[in-house]
């Protein structure tokens, strides 16, 4: 058992982590009555005058709001699909591999993307996809007519889902990797005895050995459907595309900071904090439920 | 496993994963081929994977960029106080948090606590003000203090902690060691593995951060790195933004995409010296710390 003394030095040891969650992070929840109120920066919190729903009403009203909404869903699940499927393809053909050496290098390579900001990417990808850029070269290299991806409401969707899976496949497959090793070697042992061939190992052992993984990922990547990359879409948006592009993140950003809508723009804020966290809190509970998860 | 005797599958295999290993790095591979080329080959599309019309002007001209290496200087200084801040925060927050209730009482109300503030934030604009409020707006505690306490790294570093024996930790109480003594002579050493993933995770994050520099920072000279190449980037992407072809085309071959690209290297350096080395650490620190059970 351990002493009175050194259960206080636990308390010592989290003082400095919980005062800095204290300034930041519960500080500014209080801060969420400005969508309450007609807010003006001169005047401040305590002196700005309430006027109750008025902001979340106005918010309702908006034609965009419904833009906003469906641009962020559409978005988010076609990442979380593709983000959960292309790993998972990844991953089989990973596995498949024998050579220790080349695997390496095979992860090494393709979890780099991860680890570069979506500001060094969308210079890349904005000189990629760019008039005379390498695409629209191989493009009409085919024959065919050079396209304005990032300035194209009906390309704009494809070119944000398809750079982020190609910065996050890699990294996503470690899970799915992790679980393949922990898949039982005697199975493939069995099966080849009983004379599996080497699809009907992969159909019988690999893929099921999976499921619960996959299951999981999904469940948990339910919390997620509102956050649509607002980091990747701030550096590759324009106005021309906002019609396609335009997610409750970007939108929040430019009424709030930039056209100083400050009563909007934490009203749309808050609800998505609260449907977000209702959306996190429920997928963590289905997770420990059905696929006994447990994050701590 | 044992495998079939199938060489063309194999070698199919084999082909795809290279082509994959490519493309994941060729639209880097693209932008240093053009960084490394001529402004004519660059601006009309020449350059593919290989520099044409080789030279080193690019390069030059970011060397001499006062703006460049100021910003370069205020995110070095960031990574190195704010890797440091998280590194400490995420090691005492970790090793109290790994024990049980029944030994740590009051364990499981800061670990709610700790979740809560994860899951739940104010917004934008709230936390826009508080930090505004506090008056740390154009000062570098303001890229730092936020983001103090990573409380995805303390999960992680708590779940790894959880595994490390009890025997350890009773022989040395056996010997008089107190809680800090423990974490210290027993649990750090046995964590170094664990602990260089959660340091690489937020030096990246730290060296990758624009928006807070963006928003936070009202003066230039203020700007991480990544917000200042945001800007640079941002008034190319933004001139772009007329739809008539043959405007976009006159402007962009204005703009100084050459030189932008060098730049996009050049701050990429820090990344590519870090992550070899910890990159063998991270997987097998992810997998302990996210799949429990």
């Amino acid at each position: 058992m351990r002493s009175r003394a050194s259960i206080w030095n636990y308390h010592l040891m989290l003082l400095p982590g919980i005062l800095l969650l204290i300034a930041f992070s519960v500080v500014p929840m209080f801060g969420i009555v400005i969508a309450f109120q007609d807010f003006q920066p001169t005047l401040g919190i305590f002196h700005s005058d309430w006027v109750g729903w008025e902001n979340f009403e106005y918010m309702f009203s908006l034609p965009d709001s419904r833009l906003i909404l469906g641009n962020t869903l559409s978005i988010a699940l076609m990442k979380i699909i593709a983000g959960l499927t292309v790993p998972f393809v990844f991953a089989l053909l990973f596995h498949e591999v024998a050579n220790i050496k080349f695997k390496r290098t095979i992860q090494t390579i393709v979890y780099l993307p991860h680890f570069m900001s979506w500001v060094i990417l969308s210079g890349v990808l904005i000189n990629l996809l760019s008039l005379d850029g390498i695409i629209n070269q191989m493009i009409q290299w085919f024959g065919g007519d050079p396209i304005m991806f990032l300035q194209s409401n009906h390309w704009f969707r494809f070119v944000i889902v398809s750079s982020d899976v190609w910065k996050e496949f890699g990294f996503n497959t470690i899970i799915y990797i992790a679980a393949l090793t922990s898949i039982n070697t005697n199975l493939y042992e069995a099966a080849a005895i009983d004379g599996a061939n080497r699809f009907q190992r992969l159909t019988n052992i690999t893929i099921p050995g999976l499921m619960t993984t996959v299951i999981l990922l999904a469940t948990l990547s339910l919390g997620n459907v509102l956050n649509a990359g607002f980091e990747q879409i701030l550096n590759l948006y324009n106005p021309i595309v906002y019609e396609s592009g335009d997610i409750i993140d970007t939108y929040v950003y430019r009424s709030g900071l930039l056209e100083i809508q400050y009563g909007l723009a934490t009203a749309v804020g808050l609800l998505k904090s609260v449907v977000s966290f209702v959306l996190i809190a429920a997928s963590y509970g289905l997770a420990a439920r059905f696929a006994n998860y447990r994050i701590f | 496993m044992i495998r079939g005797t199938n060489r063309t599958v194999d070698i199919v295999i084999y082909c795809i994963l290279t082509v994959i290993a490519f493309l994941s790095l060729a639209p880097v591979l693209n932008t240093l081929a053009i960084s490394f080329s001529g402004k004519v080959a660059a601006m009309s599309g020449q350059v593919f994977f290989w520099p044409v019309d080789f030279n080193l002007e690019a390069y030059k001209s970011v060397i001499s960029d006062r703006s460049f290496f100021t910003s370069f200087g205020v995110s070095v200084k960031r990574v190195l106080l704010g890797g440091a801040i998280n590194l400490l925060v995420t090691v005492l927050m970790a090793y109290p948090l790994s024990k049980s209730n029944k030994h740590f009482p009051g364990r499981n109300i800061y670990m709610w606590f700790v979740i809560f503030c994860m899951l739940f934030n104010g917004g934008l604009i709230p936390w826009y003000m508080t930090i505004n409020t506090y008056g740390l707006l154009d000062s570098i505690w303001a890229l730092v203090l936020p983001t103090a306490v990573p409380v995805f790294n303390v999960i992680l570093l708590m779940n790894f902690f959880k595994g490390v024996p009890k025997e350890l930790e009773e022989a040395a109480g056996m010997d008089g060691a107190g809680a800090w003594r423990t974490l210290v002579t027993i649990y750090i050493p046995i964590s170094l593995p664990s602990l260089a993933t959660v340091t690489l995770f937020s030096v990246v994050g730290h060296w990758n951060a624009f928006f807070d520099g963006m928003i936070l920072m009202n003066h230039k000279e203020n700007w991480p790195l990544q917000t200042y190449i945001q800007q640079l980037i941002i008034s190319v992407n933004s001139i772009m933004n007329t739809t008539d072809p043959e405007e976009v085309k006159r402007l962009s071959n204005m703009s100084s995409q050459l030189l932008n690209a060098a730049k996009v290297m050049v701050s990429m350096i820090p990344i590519m010296l870090i992550y070899p080395f910890l990159q063998r650490y991270f997987v097998s620190g992810i997998v302990l710390g996210a799949v429990k059970e």
